[in-house]
């Protein structure tokens, strides 16, 4: 069984949403950011979000544009990526990490040797933002050779007939955009949201996570009877922003808040 | 294959998934999908349907100014010495610029369509100023993204947007340009994505824009191959055009792209050279990717990341282009070339001087290129360049190339 799946089976015994973390790799540096990332899960983290820059960041609001920024001009590379998810499995075998980005660079690496190279390092699964189900063939192909989910995305706009092309070679989980806008902007309609995820849940059986725009641990409480999990970056990224080098205890602070109200 | 099979082939793209061979296809957040859906199925609605085209060719005959003129350039044949000159005059559009030819399709789908809210990108501020004016016209409130840097270059532009009664939203991100300001007109339209259409301003972004913009802008060559035979009762051998994301290129090729016997040049913003990393040609000194919703040629280092392009003119400053070019470039049907800043320079005052017609920045690269083309042709030859905008809203930038204060 997968970590993801692994982490899933045991969070529904215990009757609990899943908390995933969302933190750019390499902000504001790598080696800050390995040491954010390691005690991750020990803050209260069950899966780990880890963002690939990218230099041009379409889907993402202000905060983690600005996230990925600075790692990039802090030198963060794909392989250095990857090298962070390396260091983090010599501590932590359990924690899911699901590297999100944009396909541009995984493109360039090259879609085999990507999942070559994230599979040995320790990746469990891949959100790459702006590559549809009718896109993603050639990197889908690899993956799912190499045990690593392919998570897609679904949104307010979806209607049934996409989801089903959507659900269609989905594994991993779903992750509910829940708002129309890019991360960290507007605030969801919990009960719009609620709703149609529970509609989603009639047409699979795969946990569903939801995110951007959730940011207090009321957000993520208002979700945790619909979604199987609750998905926290620019608040998260904010501290960083905010205090750089001093981030890590306040960053903790709020993962253990958000997962006490889960 | 026989050789009228390949030519064929030239002209049947995309496919029904908007694939130009590798390139092209929808490489956009999930957000946006359902939406890009509907654009492409009222598209194929509208294209066959002869209300639509019978409205886009009276608006465009009494509101644009077409057909624009095919002019014999007979100062610059008889001073470049070789091939004759022809340019095809789209700066004499209603707004200075060939823009406006997909702007009057796009407006015209998105009222079908329903949408009540316009946005779009600008780099030179032309595709900006020919938005706001067709939204002027329908009365459709629009919103122009442009980078920083833009703004303080197209100054004049800017002005003519707001007195248009568009809003300009300056965009800081990144070098502050086109690509840039094309980031921020997506994070508006995903948040947007209701009741706003995206009027983008080039044959790129996902399927079906490249397509759809290209057939709005083919108007140019189908009037060209109709005004060369009525002059000269021949095809034109060499035909030339600007390259930035590639809109004015594509309409001007398009329509001759089975014409095995004419030859076609794209040219590219060198800036200061391919071999620096000041310019823009994407063609010339990318590699394959994929960036705004399409996978062409882009500017790129080796680990993905989006480089930065450098051009003297705005409306070339992109570091990618339309997924078509990157196909045609592929199977060799078009010969992509590039030219410097400095002779685009040279050129935009050579032509104001022998011809009376300040060209834009962006047909002053194609005009650089006709510069060394012409004399190496003999003289029964022809050359048509689209001529795609006018260089008004240059005169700043060249002021201050020139050393001359305003």
């Amino acid at each position: 069984m997968s970590r993801l799946q692994t982490t899933f089976q045991s969070l529904q015994r215990k009757n609990r949403s899943a908390l995933i973390t969302y933190i750019a790799a390499g902000d504001p540096d790598q080696a800050v950011s390995q040491d954010i990332l390691n005690g991750l899960a020990d803050a209260g983290a069950d899966i780990i979000e880890l963002g690939m820059p990218f230099t041009d960041p379409m889907a993402d609001g202000p905060t983690i544009q600005a996230a990925t920024q600075r790692a990039l001009a802090g030198g963060m590379t794909m392989t250095n990526t990857l090298e962070m998810v390396r260091n983090f499995r010599v501590q932590n075998n359990e924690t899911p990490i699901v590297l999100m980005g944009y396909f541009n660079p995984v493109y360039r690496y090259g879609c085999e040797d990507f999942i070559r190279d994230a599979r040995d390092a320790g990746v469990d699964g891949l959100i790459i933002v702006d590559l549809p189900p009718e896109e993603d063939a050639e990197l889908a192909v690899h993956a799912k050779a190499a045990d690593i989910d392919m998570i897609r995305l679904v949104t307010p706009v979806t209607e049934d007939d996409r989801l089903a092309t959507v659900i269609e070679n989905a594994s991993g989980f779903l992750y509910y955009v829940s708002i129309t806008g890019v991360t960290g902007t507007a605030s969801a309609d919990t009960q719009a949201v609620s709703a149609h995820i529970r509609h989603i849940k009639t047409k699979t059986d795969l946990p569903i996570a939801v995110g951007f725009g959730i940011k207090t641990p009321e957000d993520a409480a208002a979700f945790k009877d619909a979604a199987d999990a609750i998905v926290v970056g620019s608040a998260l990224v904010s501290e960083i922003e905010d205090h750089a080098h001093g981030a890590k205890p306040r960053i903790y602070e709020k993962v253990g808040a958000l997962r006490g109200a889960l | 294959m026989s050789i009228e099979n390949i030519q064929n082939s030239f002209m049947n793209g995309p496919d029904e998934a908007g694939h130009f061979g590798l390139y092209g296809g929808r490489y956009v957040a999930e957000t946006l999908m359902p939406l890009i859906m509907d654009v492409e199925k009222a598209y194929k609605q509208a294209r066959d349907d002869d209300d639509f085209w019978a409205e886009f060719h009276e608006l465009a005959r009494d509101y644009i100014g077409r057909p624009s003129p095919l002019y014999l350039a007979k100062a610059t044949t008889a001073h470049l010495g070789g091939a004759e000159i022809w340019f095809k005059r789209d700066e004499l559009n209603h707004t200075g610029a060939h823009k406006i030819n997909h702007c009057l399709g796009q407006i015209l789908l998105a009222r079908r369509m329903g949408k009540t809210r316009i946005i779009a990108e600008t780099g030179a501020g032309q595709h900006g100023v020919a938005t706001a004016t067709v939204c002027a016209l329908f009365k459709l409130p629009c919103t122009i993204f442009m980078g920083a840097t833009d703004i303080e270059r197209q100054a004049p532009n800017v002005f003519r947007m707001k007195l248009l009664g568009a809003e300009v939203r300056p965009v800081t991100s990144g070098a502050g340009t086109l690509k840039d300001a094309m980031n921020e007109a997506m994070r508006d339209w995903v948040a947007n994505v209701r009741d706003t259409y995206y009027l983008i301003g080039t044959v790129a972004g996902p399927h079906p824009f490249p397509m759809m913009v290209r057939d709005f802008q083919s108007v140019i060559g189908k009037e060209t191959k109709e005004q060369m035979a009525e002059r000269s009762g021949a095809l034109p051998d060499h035909l030339v055009a600007c390259i930035g994301g590639g809109s004015n290129a594509m309409g001007l090729f398009h329509p001759f792209l089975n014409d095995a016997d004419v030859r076609m040049h794209g040219v590219e913003a060198g800036g200061h050279g391919v071999d620096t990393d000041q310019h823009a040609a994407s063609l010339n000194g990318g590699a394959p990717g994929v960036l705004h919703g399409m996978r062409s040629y882009f500017l790129q280092d080796a680990d993905g990341q989006i480089q930065e392009a450098h051009s003297i003119s705005a409306g070339l400053d992109y570091p990618g282009i339309g997924p078509e070019h990157a196909w045609l470039f592929d199977q060799k049907r078009v010969n992509y070339v590039s030219v410097t800043d400095d002779e685009a320079m040279e050129a935009f005052q050579l032509l104001a001087k022998l011809e009376g017609i300040l060209p834009a920045l962006e047909p002053a690269h194609a005009f650089a290129y006709v510069m060394k083309l012409a004399p190496t042709l003999p003289k029964t030859e022809r050359i048509v360049m689209n001529l795609c905008g006018r260089g008004d809203k240059d005169i700043f930038t060249i002021a201050e190339k020139l050393g001359v204060h305003m």
